[in-house]
């Protein structure tokens, strides 16, 4: 095991841990607001936001999909010591880490049931740049409406044609993390 | 860290982990009922433990708690659990609404409008609307999936025809964006248009082990009937001691000859009235409040 599977984890895991689910809360709360979300550091190429994303809400309870981008032996390592979260295929996964053509496609993850609808994925998308404008958000979390630049329009609106059931999105850029779940109705900015 | 004999916020992390999931997938889909793994809490249920959960899971120590039992900052329940907190959170607490971060309440909704920056918790006896019509959790959620509400509209209408109003006064059922039916707990109907809100509003249930979610700016709308509106109306008096007409009374008792006055439920609200000027026709009067809520 290489030292670096024992570095960059919450340095004071409880009280870190408070902060960073804040900052996931007011993402997801308030679709289209970026939030910084930092404390720890994962092996590449994992940003700090995910690489905390993972330590704050993963543990042995939740199946984690590591897609192609992200599927190396140092990250395996490294979510394996920090969270003990075993490793799924998307279709069992309670989480996804990757980049957005990695995880592609979405029907390959757990939408929920009709009774059980909070039985579905959440997706951890890193992405290359993270800004509040391109694609138009309205719904729950927006007063009038919101911006966030999403890889793409189509996949969303057919995420939200499923309401109640659907993935539910962080997306991950350095430090910052910006939310959208399957409530959001999304339209080309 | 310090060497003190319980983790922050009181719960284990992995509890944590597993309450902020559920809360995370209550956000994502408003008004669902998320079920969750209710844990012990040092106080009894009637306390508010699912809300008491639900805080442990959301505050930081850079927050400022508020409590409130029905309105009041003062009592046994509020204070004892604004200490819990002050001590294992680490959290700042207050009485003023304007300054908290997160308010954890039970039975009301502050009059004075929350912002952006601001998390309500509520504590939930009964979240499931539906149980009072049909007692099988497999048959409510398959109402909920199926959007089945039929009989909560037709259960009603009956109170119409039997009473000439909808006579439900408190947890009046509403539905959120459009999708589910959903209990609000115990506040008075008159708090019932505040749940649209600017702030993001939890409810935690810890005896029924469940939590749910409205999002800021959120749609929720009271079930009404066309030919009879929702009418959030309260009792027609102004605040005997700030003289307020548009906030929630609570009737008490002011000797022991059966005089009684009509004074905010909402003590930091008519505070701030008081200390700002405002009176009411008893403002030089004292009176020891009583508990006159039918349901505890
Ligand atoms: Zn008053």
């Amino acid at each position: 095991m290489q030292t670096a599977v024992l570095d960059g984890g919450l340095v004071d895991p409880a009280r870190d841990a408070a902060f960073a689910f804040r900052a996931a809360l007011d993402a997801l709360s308030r679709p289209g607001t970026i939030r910084q979300i930092d404390g720890a550091e994962a092996p590449a190429p994992c940003s700090p936001a995910a690489a905390t994303m993972i330590v704050t809400l993963c543990d042995p309870t939740t199946p984690l999909y590591v897609a192609p981008s992200h599927d190396n032996e140092a990250l395996r390592e490294w979510i394996t010591f920090q969270t003990g979260a075993p490793f799924a295929a998307a279709i069992d996964a309670v989480f996804a880490i990757g980049t957005w053509d990695a995880l592609a496609p979405l029907g390959a993850y757990a939408g929920g049931t009709p009774a059980y609808p909070d039985r579905s994925a959440t997706l951890i998308v890193e992405v290359p740049v993270l800004e509040a404008k391109g694609a138009v958000l309205a719904g729950p979390g927006i007063e009038t409406k919101a911006q966030l630049n999403l890889p793409e329009v189509d996949a969303f609106q057919a995420n939200r044609a499923q309401f109640p059931l659907g993935l539910d999105f962080f997306f991950t850029y350095g430090n910052r993390v910006a939310g959208l779940p399957r409530s959001t109705r999304v339209t080309e900015g | 860290m310090t060497d003190q004999a319980y983790n922050f916020a009181y719960l284990d992390e992995q509890t944590k982990r597993m309450i902020r999931r559920a809360i995370l997938k209550g956000v994502a889909v408003p008004g669902y009922q998320v079920p969750f793994a209710s844990r012990e809490m040092p106080m009894p249920y009637g306390w508010g433990t699912g809300g008491v959960q639900v805080s442990a899971a959301c505050l930081t120590p850079d927050d400022t708690l508020k409590v409130i039992d029905q309105g009041a900052d003062d009592t046994t329940n509020a204070v004892s659990i604004r200490k819990f907190f002050e001590k294992t959170a680490e959290v700042a607490v207050t009485e003023k609404t304007s300054e908290a971060s997160v308010i954890q309440t039970r039975h009301r909704i502050p009059e004075e409008p929350l912002t952006e920056d601001q998390i309500l918790v509520y504590q939930v006896p009964i979240p499931e609307p539906l149980r009072f019509l049909e007692p099988s959790e497999v048959e409510t959620r398959k109402m909920h999936s199926l959007e089945e509400y039929g009989l909560m509209y037709v259960k009603l209408y009956e109170d119409i025809s039997r009473h000439g109003e909808i006579a439900t006064a408190y947890a009046y059922p509403v539905k959120v964006e459009d999708r589910y039916v959903m209990d609000p707990s115990p506040i008075p109907k008159f708090d019932n248009p505040k749940m649209e809100s600017a702030a993001l509003q939890l409810f935690g249930a810890g005896r029924e082990q469940r939590i749910y979610a409205v999002p800021p700016y959120t749609k929720v709308v009271s079930l009404d009937f066309e030919d009879h509106p929702f009418d959030p109306s309260k009792a027609p008096h102004p605040c005997a001691l700030c003289g307020a007409e548009d906030s929630y009374l609570d009737e008490v008792i002011t000797d022991d000859r059966g005089g009684r006055m009509f004074v905010c439920s909402d003590t930091d609200f008519c505070a701030g009235r008081r200390a700002a000027g405002f009176t009411g026709e008893m403002t030089n009067t004292r009176p020891a409040p009583v508990d006159t809520e039918a349901m505890a």
